[in-house]
């Protein structure tokens, strides 16, 4: 923020202006994430600030309410699941992506990164349909099978940013040494480019349990999900026990984008 | 060809076939991820493609009826034989109760005409024998009109382009003609250029928002640019859900921001933000902020900040070192990041759904509501159809313009 000193008054007028107006946004971006915290420890019924008295009824109410419950549990299973398969299929398509012989490169690379872009109504609408010719639509294989596709360019992405970065020479030595493909791989490839696949596992359980859309078109009331229980919620009429689901939420949330900011620092340092 | 050309083809050759096997091993990595994108990406996709012209209802529930048509000059009404096939077609359809479907279908081209399907499918089980012609006709005019018999011809193709038409408010007349459909059902074209609308402006705000932060991180010192990234990074890895549940609450009519607008003053009485346009934009934009802020931030980053300098002692103006010297380095990463947020912009769903009004519902809450409400899917995939092809033209701009390894996450 130094200014040089041949700076002229309104240049440093506007220069005051332009950082007062980056806080501005600063607050703008993060203000309305914290909102929903008070409000869920409110006694009231009502979305008004400052709160009057706080409880913890609505929490009671949450965690009482064996809908929540059921909501939970089936948003983790599939969020484990789609974890699971898009780790592993995610890394090594990288593995494969990284190598200089990779044919086609900028081709595969744009179709491995399309489901981010492609609108996400397009990818519910189309699993619903072609799903329901194989009876997998409220099924929770179907659900994860969606999710995994979605969550897939996420560990693409961190596992190759990664792999840039990884000396292959270390693999190569441990082949010439005698180690077997497969051990080489375990002990020396796959530690060095754990902090990679650990964000992309994180980005990819993210992806999952935050869903809405696909999760609305693939699940019944039995496979509902979180996000599809308080998308419901909300179109209904919006109630304080919504609050408390997206406070967790948001605390999930934070705890995950720790995890990998530690995971990014360590990789960097 | 010399020899020598022959010796290096055949060099080249023996070089490419050395390396296939590391090709291939390559590949195969990548194998099993193409092959789950492919079955449960790509073929849902493929499908909704083939739902958008499929046609099987006239087919199916009038074969007979389309055998009789194929000799029918399509000027007058037909002769007696494609009225006995009707009849004998739409008795089997009012067994396996079939003739709602076509009836629903019929419709779409020709109002009125899913009640008069039904009405001589009743006919049909009570009659006792032909001729059929005039029991038809008794039934309604339209039966002996040859416009309602060359929709039926037209509808036994296999492949249709009626929903196609319809998502961009065309319609095909009973001659083949094509025109733009008026009044209250041209709805489509509208809801397009809303949805092409809303994301232009959130792609505007956030860059005019954005910009000004982009730039503040890369002359800010450390620790505070690294709590300003924080600022930047938590909302965009916060679930969309909740962030759209922030700004209902936000934006209720008793809600937080008409408190503080009424206890500042600035309005007299409870303002409608919510279910507005203004809530859906401003809603929208705060989601993508990110995403337009992270590129332009890596270009800006990589600026030396003695360009301006330079700029100046060289005789420079404030204004036109940052316009000449500043401001054009960026652009990669202004195109990089708006394209990025017109893209995202263009499928929304969540948000307008739950913020905005009726007014303000994208091609994603249309396509839903075909699905779900109407259970018209060639319509819904139609409209998928359209909105896949604007956001893959853009994902083509974007990947000649930036590259899909440019795309970073955080």
């Amino acid at each position: 923020m130094w200014l040089p000193s041949y700076a002229t008054p309104s240049e440093r007028l506007l220069r005051t202006l332009v950082v007062m107006l980056a806080v501005a946004v600063l607050l703008f971006l993060i203000a309305p994430l914290f909102i929903i915290v008070p409000l869920s420890f409110s006694k009231d019924p009502f979305f008004t600030l400052p709160v009057r008295e706080y409880s913890l009824r609505w929490y009671e109410d949450f965690f009482g309410n064996a809908r929540w419950m059921t909501a939970i549990f089936n948003s983790a299973v599939a969020a484990v699941a789609t974890t699971i398969l898009a780790t592993t299929l995610g890394t090594l398509a990288a593995l494969g992506i990284s190598r200089p012989d990779f044919p086609a490169r900028r081709l595969v690379m744009a179709l491995l990164i399309s489901p981010m872009i492609v609108p996400i109504v397009i990818v519910a609408v189309g699993s619903y349909l072609f799903f329901g010719q194989f009876g997998l639509t409220n099924t929770r294989s179907g659900l994860v099978l969606a999710h995994t596709a979605l969550a897939t360019p996420f560990v693409v992405i961190t596992v190759t940013a990664t792999l840039s970065t990884y000396d292959t020479n270390l693999t190569r030595a441990a082949l010439s040494l005698g180690a077997p493909p497969t051990s080489a791989f375990f002990r020396v490839t796959l530690p060095n480019i754990m902090p990679g696949v650990v964000s992309g596992a994180i980005f990819a359980f993210a992806t999952s349990f935050d869903e809405v859309v696909v999760a609305l078109f693939m699940t019944a009331a039995e496979q509902r999900t979180l996000p599809v229980q308080m998308f419901s919620g909300i179109r209904d009429q919006i109630n304080p026990t919504i609050m408390a689901a997206a406070t967790l939420l948001l605390a999930l949330s934070v705890i995950l984008f720790f995890a990998l900011a530690f995971l990014t620092r360590r990789r960097a340092g | 060809m010399t020899d020598v050309d022959i010796d290096r083809i055949n060099i080249f050759m023996a070089v490419r076939r050395a390396a296939r096997p590391a090709r291939r091993s390559a590949f195969s990595l990548a194998l099993p991820l193409l092959v789950l994108l492919a079955d449960a990406f790509v073929a849902p996709i493929l499908y909704l493609l083939v739902t958008a012209v499929a046609n099987p209802e006239t087919r199916v529930v009038l074969p007979r009826t389309l055998v009789a048509l194929q000799d029918w000059d399509g000027k007058s009404a037909p002769d007696e034989p494609v009225y006995a096939a009707l009849a004998e077609d739409l008795k089997v359809a009012k067994d396996n109760s079939t003739a709602a479907l076509l009836g629903k279908r019929l419709n779409y081209e020709i109002s009125g005409m899913r009640s008069r399907v039904l009405a001589a499918a009743r006919m049909v089980e009570r009659s006792n024998g032909g001729p059929y012609k005039e029991k038809f006709v008794q039934l309604g005019q339209e039966w002996a009109s040859p416009e309602t018999w060359a929709v039926i011809k037209r509808d036994g193709a296999p492949v249709t382009p009626y929903y196609l038409l319809t998502a961009l408010d065309l319609r095909q007349g009973p001659d083949g003609s094509i025109a733009l459909v008026h009044g209250d059902q041209a709805i489509f074209l509208d809801v397009l250029g809303r949805t092409l609308f809303v994301a232009g402006l959130v792609t505007l705000f956030t860059l005019l928002l954005g910009y000004p932060v982009a730039y503040v991180l890369t002359i800010a010192p450390r620790a505070i640019a690294g709590i300003m990234m924080l600022m930047v990074l938590l909302p965009l890895w916060t679930s969309l859900l909740v962030r759209t549940t922030a700004w209902v609450v936000l934006l209720q009519s008793d809600g937080i921001i008409n408190d503080i607008l009424l206890g500042l003053h600035l309005t007299d009485e409870q303002l409608q933000l919510i279910f507005t346009r203004f809530g859906t934009v401003t809603a929208m934009t705060h989601i993508q902020l990110p995403f337009t802020i992270l590129p332009i931030y890596s270009v800006m980053r990589a600026i030396p900040a003695t360009q301006l300098r330079a700029a100046r002692s060289l005789g420079a103006g404030p204004s036109s070192a940052f316009w000449r010297v500043y401001a054009p380095q960026t652009l990669p990463g202004v195109v990089a990041g708006c394209l990025m947020t017109f893209i995202l912009s263009l499928g929304y769903y969540i948000t307008p759904a739950l913020v905005g009004g009726p007014r303000d519902q994208m091609v994603s809450n249309f396509i839903s509501v075909y699905i779900n409400r109407d259970l018209n899917w060639g319509l819904a995939a139609s409209l998928g159809v359209v909105l896949l092809i604007v956001t893959l033209a853009i994902y083509l701009l974007f990947l000649r313009l930036v590259g899909a390894d440019k795309i970073k996450l955080g």
